[in-house]
């Protein structure tokens, strides 16, 4: 029997604001514990929540970015259920009527483009953290400092089909988010996190098996791993005539498998009801569009603009669009010295390279994009030699010091001059005869040896090209 | 030791403070030795704030020495009802989860008192977490009517209006649910007042029904309600359901002139079942409003008969996700020697929870549970839409509405607490004004033949306080009923 998989997934992202989703406390992620709080994260008796506008308009930003409709009215509902982390016993969230409801992402798996299909965004505030294992054996601790820190929470239809269509979906989402800079992205430290559902059926059907929902997943990797491990088991079971039980399992990455954390009966009943503390969120016409006249360009389009002006392939386009800081380094080099296929060469194979082997990101590279063209030219204006671009390159990435200041450091010109080369090349004919015989005998071959000679003894610094005009010429 | 009619209200001791008759501290002391000598038989205070009064009254000294940053209520003994957040000072909501909690923070009314120098006295006795029409579901034993100590004050504001009627303080700040301000200034023979909803900041109070709580001052008679409302009333952007309207100047709307004005009598709240005396009472009153000027008119409210259901549904509900805090985690009691999460949240709730604010927490769960939400709250709502729209059609007729405040006059200790049905009952005519959000006001009007106060209420439009205020004082002026004092030893 044949089984394809149904999968949707849950994103949960910290929005960036300054301040936490209902009350004035900073979002600071790493203060001591307990110390971003007030009487109303904390749910002191009396205290009343009040809506923080700036996480409206990122979330009207993201509903925007991934071609959702805005809705001009959405309610916040009480989430009720008990819990250490949630002071007030209820999570305000919304329900019944998100601020944003429809939307999809395109994304490319090995057989082209595909479209996934976005059911809601909503707005919901953050639960505080739950310490166990912090200094006493018998005791937990609570720590409310993320408590009231805004969320967007995104759910996308049950359209994914393999564990790498969704970390496809997911990679996308999270690319899109860090480009509107909403959100950190990071699932590592759970600025970003996501939750799946799955289930499988037999191909060509219509009818939904049981889904089990998968949580605790802290890395891409994660996600494609458990999402696999989870059809595998979906698929044994199924197989073997059983059936497949509705339940939440949480994603055991160090044992590589899913345990069980709650069935269907100890589900929760969270009793949704309008939050009756805060009006309806109206948000008007005009309000959506001149967030949308705020939207950045996305990787998407940029990728498609950077194919067309500057003529680079595709597949460079969307390396140096992945992260947009990476693709505004690489418009800042272009707009120095306008050689856009030399300079994504260059940062595709050096640049990346080195930030990869340090994990940096590209904002933290000390080689400024004015010095990177800079090198460039120098190439170009044959000041130096491609290879002797590589080393100063590595200065540059170490030091941050501009090329021309390493080249006169270091003595590093590259020498056209061809009556000095010419003195070296006659040395290194002379001093070869052996070689010189077998060149004219007919190895060559050879030639390259002698080449290797005299950038030997000029230390790399003769201009290649008059090395070997001048090795011809002589060497008849 | 205050000279003259001893009024004892806020205008008159203002009046006195001005002048220099008597001083903030001395006035503080004798409404300290008058609590120390009366309250004990009433059980209105829980916490008596002695150093912070002082404090705060040598403060008010100070004031009027200078001259400067004087208002009405500087150097006013006033006592708030335990549901009002003091920073500092312990509050308890009347209940036994929430024993020796002392809040980080000042509620805004309550700040809004301090600011303009009025000495808070002390927190005072409740129905707990405001439910309760009678005062005896405190956990801290019930609160004696100071006219005949056998019969309850009312509730849940009893300690209020108990405290106000006997003295205790000039005034005091309740809250109103579905009549908890109302119901026991007319138990007590006093001014009570619920604004429109949003007109006071509800914030640090501690919540009941979120869709349904107000502030309400209590006083002695319309002039010192108008005062204590011009303080109090006003936006605040820590509520975002507080109406940013402009306060007007209430004291303003104290003209003792109704002609032109028309007074509305809904047929349903005059059926079979009220009693004989309150019916008499609130109909004189009609009269005597008529007599001043004004015309009366017979509307129609048909919903009345579902207000009562909705508010015990849609109260329970919202208070069930209110009262969900109170998990021991934070602040409260918490159980002793648990061996599991659930059990240190099952045994600390039923050990702090009362017998009613349990059964209504159930109540509500039950109500929005899956299954059952649109059977009851959901239903529950729409009916209150049609109960707010009884109002709007019956506005298009009148300028306010009269009513009894409660169908029986105060009944005795013990007389309702087997059956708790007959209890929600006593709110039947206070509950549609907090479910439509409109401003209502209670008035003493007369007595029964066994000396106990009868009230009646007036409803007005939305931010209608004016209207109400002035027809409450045209009555009052040409009435004696705010002059009698009960006699407490």
């Amino acid at each position: 029997m044949k089984y394809e998989s149904v999968i949707g997934l849950e994103v949960h992202a910290q929005l960036k604001t300054l301040s936490k989703m209902f009350c004035a406390c900073p979002t600071n992620a790493n203060a001591s514990p307990n110390t971003m709080i007030c009487p109303v994260c904390t749910g002191q008796p009396g205290t009343l929540p009040v809506i923080n506008k700036a996480a409206v308009e990122m979330a009207i930003k993201t509903g925007l970015a991934i071609h959702g409709q805005i809705q001009k009215k959405s309610v916040f509902a009480r989430k009720n259920y008990f819990y250490p982390d949630l002071p007030k016993g209820y999570q305000i969230s919304q329900h019944a009527l998100p601020i944003c409801l429809g939307g999809y992402l395109d994304i490319s798996t090995g057989e082209g483009q595909r479209r996934i299909s976005i059911t809601r965004l909503h707005l919901e505030e953050d639960a505080g953290k739950l310490l166990h294992d912090y200094g006493h054996p018998e005791k937990s601790h609570v720590d409310f400092n993320r408590c009231g820190v805004p969320l967007i929470e995104i759910v996308s239809g049950p359209d994914i089909r393999t564990p790498q269509e969704g970390g496809a979906y997911l990679r996308k989402l999270r690319n899109i988010l860090v480009y509107l800079n909403v959100c950190e992205g990071n699932l590592q430290e759970g600025n970003f996190r996501c939750d799946a559902n799955i289930s499988i059926r037999p191909v060509q059907t219509e009818k939904f098996g049981t889904r089990t929902e998968l949580k605790n997943l802290n890395s891409f990797k994660a996600v494609e791993k458990a999402l696999a491990y989870e059809i595998e088991r979906q698929t044994k079971l199924l197989n073997e005539g059983k059936e497949v039980a509705q339940e939440t399992l949480l994603w055991n990455d160090a044992a590589q498998k899913t345990l069980s954390m709650r069935t269907k009966e100890e589900a929760h009943d969270y009793r949704y009801f309008p939050d009756p503390d805060l009006l309806p969120l109206i948000v008007d016409g005009d309000w959506i569009e001149n967030v949308r006249k705020t939207l950045p360009e996305l990787a998407e389009d940029k990728a498609a603009r950077f194919v067309k002006e500057y003529g680079i392939t595709d597949y460079d386009a969307q390396v140096l669009t992945d992260e947009k800081s990476l693709a505004d380094y690489y418009e800042s080099c272009v707009k120095s010295y306008h050689e856009p296929k030399k300079i994504a060469n260059w940062i595709m194979n050096e640049l990346l390279r080195e930030l990869k082997n340090d994990d940096k990101e590209p904002s933290a590279c000390l080689i400024s994009p004015a010095n990177l063209a800079s090198l460039v030219r120098m190439i170009d204006d044959a000041t130096i030699s491609g290879k002797i671009a590589k080393e100063v390159f590595e200065e540059m990435y170490k030091t941050g010091k501009a090329p021309d200041a390493i080249v006169n450091e270091k003595g590093l010109k590259q020498v056209s001059d061809a009556s000095s080369i010419e003195a070296v090349v006659d040395q290194v004919i002379a001093g070869n005869p052996a070689q010189v015989g077998q060149y004219k005998a007919g190895k060559a071959a050879l030639l390259a040896f002698f080449v290797g000679q005299v950038m030997k003894e000029t230390k790399g610094q003769a201009n290649p090209k008059i090395v070997n005009e001048l090795l011809k010429k002589k060497l008849i | 030791m205050t000279n003259q009619s001893d009024q004892r209200t806020i205008a008159s001791l203002h009046r006195q403070l001005i002048r220099g008759d008597v001083s903030s501290v001395e006035l503080t002391r004798d409404y300290m030795r008058r609590i120390e000598r009366i309250d004990p038989s009433l059980n209105t205070y829980l916490l008596r704030s002695t150093d912070l009064a002082l404090k705060q009254a040598e403060e008010a000294n100070r004031r009027f020495k200078k001259k400067g940053n004087v208002t009405p209520l500087t150097g006013i003994p006033i006592a708030l009802k335990d549901i009002f957040v003091t920073k500092g000072i312990p509050t308890t909501c009347g209940s036994k989860i929430l024993k020796g909690y002392v809040p980080p923070y000042n509620g805004t009314a309550v700040q809004k008192l301090i600011n303009a120098g009025a000495i808070i006295m002390g927190k005072l006795n409740m129905d707990e977490f405001a439910m309760g029409s009678s005062n005896e579901y405190s956990a801290f034993g019930p609160v004696k009517n100071p006219w005949n100590p056998d019969f309850v004050p009312g509730g849940s504001s009893g300690g209020s209006s108990a405290a106000v009627a006997a003295d205790l303080c000039v005034a005091s700040l309740g809250t109103d649910t579905g009549g908890s301000v109302r119901q026991p200034a007319s138990c007590c023979g006093i001014v009570g007042l619920k604004p429109t909803y949003g007109r006071i900041s509800r914030y640090g109070i501690i919540a009941f029904a979120s869709s349904l709580d107000q502030v309400g001052p209590m006083t002695k008679d319309v002039t010192d309600c108008a005062m204590l409302l011009n303080i109090i009333a006003g936006f605040d952007p820590s509520d975002a359901t507080s109406l940013d309207t402009p306060v007007p100047d209430y004291t303003k709307a104290l003209v003792p002139d109704v002609k032109g004005l028309t007074i509305g009598i809904p047929k349903e709240y005059f059926v079979e079942g009220i009693d004989s005396e309150v019916a008499d009472a609130v109909r004189n009153a009609s009269e005597i409003i008529k007599g001043l000027g004004a015309k009366c008119v017979e509307i129609s409210l048909p919903h009345t008969k579902y207000a009562v259901p909705t508010y015990y549904i849609i109260a329970p509900a919202e208070a069930s996700a209110n009262l969900a805090r109170y998990d021991s985690i934070r602040y409260g009691h918490r159980a002793k020697k648990c061996k599991d999460l659930s059990e240190l949240y099952e045994q600390g709730r039923t050990e702090g929870f009362g017998p009613e604010v349990t059964l209504r927490i159930i109540i509500g769960t039950y109500v929005l549970s899956s299954g059952y939400y649109d059977a009851y709250y959901l239903k529950a709502q729409k009916t209150r839409t049609l109960i707010g729209r009884d109002f709007f059609e019956a506005f298009k007729k009148c300028d306010a509405i009269i009513t009894p405040v409660m169908p029986t006059p105060p009944f005795r200790l013990g007389e309702k607490l087997a059956d708790p049905l007959k209890m929600y009952l006593s709110d039947i005519f206070t509950i549609p004004v907090n479910l439509a959000g409109l401003p209502g006001i209670s008035v003493p009007c007369g007595f029964t033949n066994s000396q106990l106060p009868i009230g009646m209420q007036l409803i007005g439009k939305p931010l209608g306080e004016e209207t109400l205020l002035r027809i409450a004082y045209t009555y009052e002026q040409a009435t004696e009923w705010h002059k009698r004092k009960p006699v407490v030893r």
